[in-house]
């Protein structure tokens, strides 16, 4: 795998925020329904952690995962369809924003019980590891998911059997609407991991260059054979999901946050090293543009499943 | 043939199955230094190593959620909990996760986990290591049920299952590990389909399955002697149910009870029953019955354990009044 550029990640970032807010305005326009979690804000994480990832390792992520859908490849159209519940969606329709999954490019979900899928990624680790396979599986999910069960669960599993698992909590400070420090008696993620024996970091997730640099040694860590947590200090810039008034927060607060936009942070160094000026920034803008309207097309003009299909892919096709 | 019993037929399945395929393992609360809650692993750690044969912690929803990952990821779990109680932990992975995934995934990803869990009452047990929740399961489209009530299907159900590219779910009743008998030496692999007719009879058809098998066999040769014909279908699996079986037995008897360790209000029975009412209802000649669990978490003493449970006196009962002699 190759580690991609600076310019590279910007765009990485950027066509994720384009494509979430044309989803938004798809939302509004009727196109796309149901719940919708926009990752806007957080994107560092996602762009400076997948490409630490080779092909043949897992993700697993969350009901927030749009930007790991697209930065792991799958094609912006095929997202997109999914959203629109077309049968050219990368879950053929049948999932939605929630649930999307490319088993061709191990995106393994797309998972909205929060913290349920840490123990499937503990299991996909010990498939790895008893298969002889030096793969590793990149779990993501919130702060939230820290006060599940679940998550102490696969902690200890993960450190007991020693698997390759990669667990990334991207905490933007909220459950939902509820403040960290007003769910979690110990606010400090990162000891929780310690506490089961599996090593940790922190780091600053709205600086995909920094989010890069502990990827690159923490999927190390964990290619090597141990799990590894690695905390993303992040923070939501729109609503929990399009049904949410944000009571629980000051616009204020969320002013500050936007001070360190990720996109805008990461452009503001690139222009400072003289990497990036007006017209390629046009242009990035325009080339991210041009693919997420074709995506929308794609999608717009794409078939819905047949009812007749309805009862399909609940059991295999062939039974034992 | 080789006298056996239930308990050592799981055991040579699971012996089995690890021998022949590397991508099985077994995994759960004791399987391996404890040799199973049941003793149905006993053994089998020492044989095959402890990372096939896996102890976990006590934490349900976490090594069930592994096992539905490591199908994912192209092993053949077993994953065992030691009673149906407990799998409530882990109702969330078995129902969220493995029902759905191949569903939200549009038919990309499948889980090929087996959960094995014992399930019943009759050991004094109470009420929180007791109960027949089978019909939850059975609720759920994307799994498929299963309840071994003969020695030949304990034998042969998991190797069945592993090869099933979904979750399957066996209910094991604890009163029947000790069941004892005869069983062929290459018994092997058994359909997960049918439902079986294990007493054929022409005056009324008992449905039943798992642990209750046992009585309603008993049942049927009181009735014998009373000169009602019972037929005896054991279920075998919950879900997909065999209509078609059910069905024509009930079209020849023309009557039916339903003996479900399940209670009544909103269980599988009923699902059996409905069934029977949408499908046959013009060729019943009377109501069908049902027979099921006192309306009461399990007690303890003896006498109301057993008072609480399906019994054959109740299923003579049943059968009798369906006849119209009751």
């Amino acid at each position: 795998m190759t580690t991609p550029s600076s310019q590279q990640r910007l765009r990485d970032m950027m066509l994720v925020r384009r494509f979430e807010e044309r989803c938004a305005e798809l939302y509004g326009a009727g196109k796309i329904r149901g719940f919708l979690h926009l990752y806007i804000g957080e994107e560092a994480v996602a762009a400076g952690l997948l490409p630490a990832l080779g092909p043949a390792d897992t993700v697993v992520a969350t009901y927030r995962e749009h930007g790991h859908a697209l930065l792991r490849g799958v094609p912006a159209r095929a997202v997109m369809a999914e959203m629109f519940g077309r049968v050219s969606g990368c879950s053929r329709g049948r999932g939605g924003s929630m649930h999307l999954f490319d088993a061709e490019r191990r995106m393994y979900g797309g998972w909205a019980i929060v913290a349920g899928h840490l123990p499937v990624a503990v299991g996909l680790a010990l498939a790895d590891r008893t298969l002889g396979r030096p793969q590793v599986t990149a779990c993501f999910f919130g702060d939230g998911a820290v006060a599940e069960g679940a998550f102490h669960e696969a902690m200890n599993l993960a450190a007991l059997w020693q698997l390759p698992v990669l667990f990334v909590c991207e905490n933007n400070l909220y459950a939902m609407g509820t403040a960290l420090e007003r769910y979690q008696a110990q606010p400090d993620l990162v000891l929780r991991a310690r506490g089961y024996g599996v090593d940790a970091a922190s780091v600053d997730g709205m600086d995909v260059e920094v989010v890069a640099a502990a990827a690159r040694d923490a999927v190390e860590r964990v290619r090597a054979g141990k799990p590894f947590l690695l905390e993303c200090r992040t923070y939501r810039f729109r609503a929990h999901s399009m049904f949410d008034a944000e009571l629980y927060r000051g616009s204020d607060e969320v002013a500050r946050w936007k001070q360190r936009d990720p996109i805008a942070l990461l452009a503001g160094r690139l222009r400072t090293r003289g990497q990036l000026d007006d017209a390629a920034l046009a242009a990035l803008e325009q080339d991210v543009a041009r693919e997420v309207e074709d995506a929308v097309s794609f999608a717009d003009a794409s078939a819905l499943e047949p009812i007749e299909e309805l009862t399909r892919h609940v059991m295999a096709e062939v039974a034992p | 043939m080789s006298r056996t019993t239930y308990r050592e037929a799981l055991r040579a399945a699971l012996a089995e199955a690890l021998e022949r395929d590397p991508r099985v393992i077994l995994m759960g609360e004791d399987v391996a230094a404890y040799g199973g809650a049941y003793a149905v692993s006993k053994g089998l750690a020492e044989r095959f190593g402890r990372d096939r044969v896996r102890d976990t912690p006590l934490s349900e929803g976490g090594f069930v959620g592994a096992g539905i990952g490591a199908a994912l990821g192209g092993l053949r779990p077993i994953v065992e909990i030691m009673t149906v109680n407990f799998s409530l932990l882990a109702l969330d992975q078995i129902i969220n996760n493995a029902a759905t995934a191949r569903h939200m995934s549009g038919g990309q990803l499948g889980v090929p986990v087996v959960i094995r869990m014992a399930t019943g009452a009759g050991r004094q047990l109470a009420a929180q290591h007791s109960h027949s929740l089978e019909g939850y399961y059975a609720h759920v489209p994307g799994l498929r049920v299963v309840a071994p009530a003969t020695l030949e299907d304990a034998r042969g159900m998991l190797a069945t299952a592993l090869r099933s590219p979904d979750p399957v779910i066996i209910f094991e009743h604890v009163g029947l590990y000790n069941l004892e008998g005869e069983l062929a030496d290459d018994a092997g692999a058994v359909d997960l389909d049918r439902a079986a007719v294990r007493r054929p009879g022409r005056d009324v058809t008992l449905i039943t399955s798992g642990g209750s098998l046992g009585k309603v066999l008993t049942a049927a040769e009181q009735l014998a002697a009373r000169d009602v014909e019972a037929e005896v279908i054991d279920l075998r699996t919950l879900r997909p149910l065999d209509d078609a079986t059910v069905m024509a037995s009930v079209r020849r008897t023309r009557r039916a009870v339903v003996i479900d360790e399940g209670w009544r209000t909103g269980g599988f029975a009923g699902e059996v029953v409905a069934r029977i009412a949408e499908q046959a209802f013009y060729e019943l000649d009377a109501p069908v019955a049902r027979v099921c669990s006192a309306e009461v978490p399990i007690p303890y003493p003896q006498h109301l354990e057993q008072a609480a449970l399906p019994q054959v006196e109740g299923v003579v009962r049943a059968a009798m009044q369906a006849v119209g002699r009751g």
